[in-house]
C-alpha cells in the first residue's frame, strides 16, 4: 500500500483491488477473488468493516487485509497463540486466564500424547502457552496445548521456571516476527527462550535471575524504539550487566 | 468483571528468587522509587501524577458555604476518591473493594488530621462564610504503590491550587473574579508525603520500596509511613500482615527521610515549571 490509511471502528473498508474497480467485470467467486481478514476487521453481510482503531495495512499477492493497532484488552481470535495462567480446574478441562473477557477453556485431553488415563496436572496459579482454537462472540473461548492435527505439542505447553510479563498487544504482535530487532539484538548477546502470547503477556527464561529480568526489561522498553535504538539499548544493558 | 486473580506461580516465584539475590523484576534496587512524573497545571489545582505504570491525577476545586455549627471560624475539607475501572482488573466503579476504601482512607487521613491545610484561614465570616475546599483523586492507572501516587498528586494540587481573593467590608464579604485581582494560594503548613513499603519472605525479613502491582500482589505485609520536610512523622499505616520489628521500622524511617526530601523537591520543580 502506498499510503498510510488509518482507520476507525465502523468504517467500511474497500477491499476492490485496482484492477477491479478499473474494469467493471463481474467479479467471479475463486482462489484469485477470496479476500482473507486478519486481526481488526470483520465481514458484516457484504461490506468489510473495521472493528479497531489502526493502520490499515493489505497485501496484493495474497490479497489479505489486517489492521494494526494498539490496544490492552486482548479480543480472542482463532489460530493466536496466547499466555494464559490457569485459574480453575473442572471435571473437563481447565479455566484459564488469558487476559480478555472471557477466560478460556482448556480441555484435558488438549495436550500432547495425553489420553484419559494420563494426562497433565496442573496446578492453579500455573502458565500455559497455547494456541486459540474457538472464538466467537457467543461462546468462551478454548485454547488447546497442541497441534490436533499432528498430535505434537509444537513447543506449547506448560512454562515452568522464567519469568511473564505483560505487555502492550501492539507491541505483543511485533515480538511475533521472528526478526523482531530487539529479540534479534538480545539473542545476538545471551542465550534466552521466550514464549510471546498475541494477548499481550510474554514469558521470558534464561539461565539465571539477571539475565531474565535483563531481557524482560529490554523487550519492555523496545514498545517505542526503532531498530537502530532498540540494538543500542540492548547494548547499553549489556555492558552494563 | 473478571474477579481479581493473584499472581501465576513462576511470577511469585521469580519475584521471591530475585529478591533473595537483592534485584527487582523491573531491574530496580530495593530502595530505588520509580520514576516519578508530577505535572501541574494548566488551571489552578490540578495536578498528575505518574510513578512508573501507576497515573493518578487530583482536582482542587473550592466553593463557598455555610460552616459547620460547631465550627464556626474552620473552613471544610471535603476528599473524595474514584476508581477508573480501565486502570485494572478487579477495579470495579459501582462497589469499592476493601483495598480500595483502605486506600482512600489512608489518603484522606494523611491530607486532612495532619492538619497540612490551614482550616482557620479559609474562613471568611464566622459563623457565615467559609470556603469548602473539595480534593478528588482519580486512579488511572493501577500498577502498584496507589498510596504515595495519590498523596504526592494531592499534596501537588493543593500546594498549586489558588482561591479567589476575598474583601471584607464590614458585614460584606466580596469574591474578587480571578480576572479583577489576583487568586490566592491555600496556607499550608506542612506537606506530608507518603512513603510505603512491601515486605517479603516467611518472616519478613526483605523488604522493597515502592511495591509495584506484582510485588503489592506477593508481599506479605506492607507499611506506610507518612513524613513532611520538617522531619516529622504525620501518619503510619500497617494494615494487616505479619508483625515487623522495631528495627525494620527504624530502617524503614531513615530511608523514608531522604525520599521525602527528594519528593518534595520534585513537587517544587512542578509547581514552578507551571507557573
Amino acid at each position: 500500500m502506498a499510503s498510510t490509511k488509518v482507520v476507525l471502528p465502523g468504517d467500511i473498508i474497500d477491499t476492490r483491488r485496482e484492477e477491479d474497480t478499473t474494469q467493471q467485470e463481474p467479479i467471479v467467486e475463486d482462489e484469485a477473488t477470496v479476500i482473507r481478514l486478519g486481526p481488526g476487521l470483520i465481514q458484516a453481510s457484504e461490506a468489510v468493516t473495521a472493528v479497531t482503531a489502526g493502520v490499515l495495512h493489505s497485501n496484493s499477492d495474497t490479497n489479505r487485509w489486517w489492521v494494526a493497532g494498539n490496544k490492552r484488552r486482548y479480543v480472542a481470535a482463532v489460530g493466536e497463540p496466547v499466555v494464559g495462567v490457569v485459574v480453575a480446574r473442572h471435571g473437563e478441562g481447565y479455566r484459564v486466564d488469558i487476559g480478555s473477557a472471557h477466560d478460556a477453556l482448556l480441555p484435558l485431553l488438549a495436550f500432547e500424547g495425553a489420553t484419559k488415563r494420563n494426562k497433565p496436572n496442573l496446578a492453579v496459579g500455573t502458565v500455559v502457552y497455547g494456541r486459540v482454537v474457538v472464538a466467537n462472540s457467543v461462546m468462551d473461548p478454548e485454547i488447546e496445548c497442541y497441534n490436533s492435527n499432528t498430535g505434537k505439542s509444537e513447543g506449547y505447553g506448560e512454562l515452568s521456571e522464567g519469568f511473564m510479563f505483560k505487555c502492550s498487544l501492539g507491541l505483543a504482535r511485533r515480538l511475533i516476527d521472528t526478526k523482531a530487532p530487539v529479540l534479534a539484538a538480545l539473542g545476538s548477546g545471551v542465550p534466552f527462550e521466550v514464549a510471546v502470547g498475541v494477548n499481550g503477556r510474554v514469558w521470558v527464561n534464561a539461565e539465571n535471575v539477571e539475565t531474565t529480568i535483563l531481557v524482560a526489561n529490554a523487550i519492555r522498553n523496545s514498545e517505542y524504539l526503532d531498530a537502530k535504538q532498540c540494538r543500542q539499548m540492548v547494548k547499553e544493558l549489556l555492558e552494563k550487566q | 468483571m473478571v474477579a481479581e486473580i493473584g499472581p501465576s506461580n513462576i511470577e511469585a516465584a521469580f519475584l521471591l528468587e530475585a529478591l533473595k539475590k537483592g534485584t527487582r523484576v523491573d531491574g530496580r534496587g530495593i530502595y530505588d522509587y520509580r520514576t516519578l512524573k508530577i505535572s501541574c497545571g494548566p488551571t489552578y489545582g490540578l495536578a498528575e501524577v505518574q510513578l512508573g505504570q501507576t497515573r493518578v491525577l487530583a482536582r482542587v476545586s473550592c466553593e463557598v458555604t455555610r460552616p459547620f455549627p460547631d465550627r464556626p471560624t474552620e473552613g471544610i475539607i471535603l476528599f473524595n476518591t474514584e476508581f477508573s475501572s480501565m486502570a485494572g482488573f478487579g477495579l470495579d466503579s459501582n462497589r469499592s473493594s476493601t483495598q480500595e476504601v483502605a486506600i482512600s482512607r489512608m489518603v484522606e487521613r494523611v491530607i486532612k488530621q495532619s492538619r497540612a491545610i490551614d482550616a482557620e484561614a479559609l474562613c471568611i465570616l464566622a459563623g457565615e462564610k467559609v470556603w469548602t475546599v473539595r480534593i478528588d483523586v482519580h486512579f488511572l492507572d493501577h500498577g502498584g504503590n496507589l498510596i504515595d501516587a495519590a498523596s504526592i498528586a494531592a499534596i501537588a494540587a493543593l500546594r498549586h491550587f489558588r482561591r479567589p481573593d476575598v474583601t471584607i467590608d464590614g458585614e460584606e464579604a466580596i469574591i474578587h473574579d480571578v480576572r479583577e485581582r489576583n487568586p490566592v494560594p491555600l496556607s499550608i503548613h506542612h506537606t506530608p508525603i507518603c512513603v510505603t513499603f512491601g515486605f517479603f519472605g516467611a518472616a519478613g525479613d526483605m523488604l522493597v520500596l515502592d511495591p509495584t502491582l506484582l510485588e503489592e500482589q506477593v508481599q506479605v505485609s506492607s507499611f506506610t509511613i507518612t513524613l513532611n520536610s520538617h522531619r516529622e512523622i504525620c501518619a503510619l499505616n500497617k494494615a494487616g500482615g505479619i508483625p515487623l520489628s522495631p528495627d525494620q521500622i527504624q530502617r524503614c524511617t531513615q530511608v523514608a527521610l531522604a525520599k521525602v526530601d527528594e519528593v518534595n523537591e520534585k513537587i517544587q520543580l512542578a509547581i514552578k515549571a507551571s507557573s
